[in-house]
């Protein structure tokens, strides 16, 4: 509990941290409202796909045939890679008790692993 | 404490009280700090008994040791507040019709913050939290300057008509999710008071108290969960001041301005 804690290190913290803290609070929700759109157009694409029975062979001509499906899918995986860490880091801090620098740093190798493998995956789609 | 004293008989007791056969129903109190346990006291049932009665009888009649914390008995100091089955509740305010259903009650001090002593919480936690949200007015005029002049109907000052009445009970702070989760999180009541002086054209704090709600543990901790504004013993609601203090720094934020 903070019923030691005392008052000013606690503002004084407050100060530092505030521009952080609302990057991320602007970050997640932005990155929020991204995937509420592109989840929806990626869940519709699938049906779309399973309902004309497309082979993988016609999805991947499709991906190679425009810009827009890459493009899409490029920046789906930037709104995962800043969305999902952010999110992980609130359930680390509320449920785990994790913080500091080195679950940050964890974190961050999630939103790294995210957005690599994820724009490998789209760059190899796209050929 | 001064002699125990007897309760007037009530006008509208049952007919058994008043002729000296009283129904009891068993209540558990906690006693003793965080690691304490319940202890059970078997209370008169009485007509239009409120919860806080059902306390002061324990200590009056039964364990004198009992500590709790009350002042005002109508529903304005806040003091009174605890958990009542479960719930943070104004003890004074709360009838025990009203949530004995299961012909049980149990009284806990309140979630969230240090016991002291059976049914006594440290408040300390709670209004620290209320500076470190900078929750004092500062002002921008002096004594020899006229009075400032705020119109009723300006959409500032019936923003502050909508959270200026918290009294600071805690039943807020004890119901949220996010303190229990997150010990530094301001909390609903601390967040609320900010509000209320970032809509005062006469505050001076500015943009430190926006800095001081969007630090680690600040607005965007909030989960809008809802718990604080349907605890409420006042109706307010501590979640519109959160969402409009999110809106506040993220506007500042993009404005450079934090």
């Amino acid at each position: 509990m903070t019923g030691a804690q005392p008052l000013e290190p606690l503002a004084q913290a407050g100060m530092r941290g505030a521009r952080y803290a609302a990057w991320r609070f602007v970050l997640q929700r932005a990155s929020a409202a991204v995937l509420a759109l592109f989840v929806v157009v990626h869940l519709a694409t699938i049906i779309y796909a399973v309902r004309h029975a497309l082979s993988a062979q016609a999805i991947v001509a499709r991906m190679h045939a425009n810009v827009f499906w890459p493009a899409f899918y490029a920046l789906f995986v930037v709104a995962v890679a800043v969305h999902a860490p952010l999110g992980l880091r609130a359930v680390a801090d509320e449920w785990l008790g994790l913080r500091g620098r080195a679950t940050d740093a964890a974190l961050a190798v999630i939103a790294l692993v995210l957005l690599g493998g994820g724009l490998y995956a789209v760059a190899s789609l796209a050929g | 404490m001064a002699t125990p004293v007897e309760d007037p008989p009530l006008p509208h007791a049952p007919a058994g009280e008043r002729s000296g056969v009283e129904p009891t129903f068993p209540v558990r109190i906690w006693r003793g700090s965080a690691g304490g346990a319940f202890q059970q006291f078997d209370v008169p049932r009485r007509a239009s008994q409120t919860v806080l009665d059902v306390v002061t009888h324990v200590q009056r009649h039964l364990d004198p040791t009992l500590a709790y914390r009350y002042a005002c008995r109508v529903g304005m100091c806040g003091s009174c507040a605890m958990s009542v089955n479960g719930k943070a509740r104004w003890t004074c305010r709360t009838h025990v019709d009203a949530v004995a259903t299961g012909a049980t009650l149990e009284i806990a001090p309140l979630s969230n913050l240090p016991i002291v002593r059976d049914l006594v919480v440290d408040m300390a936690p709670f209004f620290d939290k209320w500076a470190a949200a900078r929750g004092q007015f500062k002002p921008t005029a002096t004594r020899h300057d006229e009075f400032a002049k705020v119109s009723p109907s300006s959409p500032a000052r019936r923003a502050i008509d909508a959270t200026i009445e918290c009294i600071g009970c805690g039943v807020c702070y004890a119901s949220c999710d996010v303190v229990g989760w997150k010990p530094d999180y301001l909390g609903p009541a601390a967040l609320n008071r900010a509000w209320t002086l970032v809509n005062d054209v006469r505050d001076g704090e500015g943009v430190a108290r926006l800095r001081a709600v969007a630090a680690e543990g600040g607005c965007q901790s909030c989960h809008t969960h809802q718990s604080c504004t349907r605890s409420c013993p006042k109706h307010l609601s501590p979640t519109a001041s959160i969402a409009g203090l999110k809106r506040l720094v993220a506007q500042a934020l993009v404005k450079g301005k934090l």
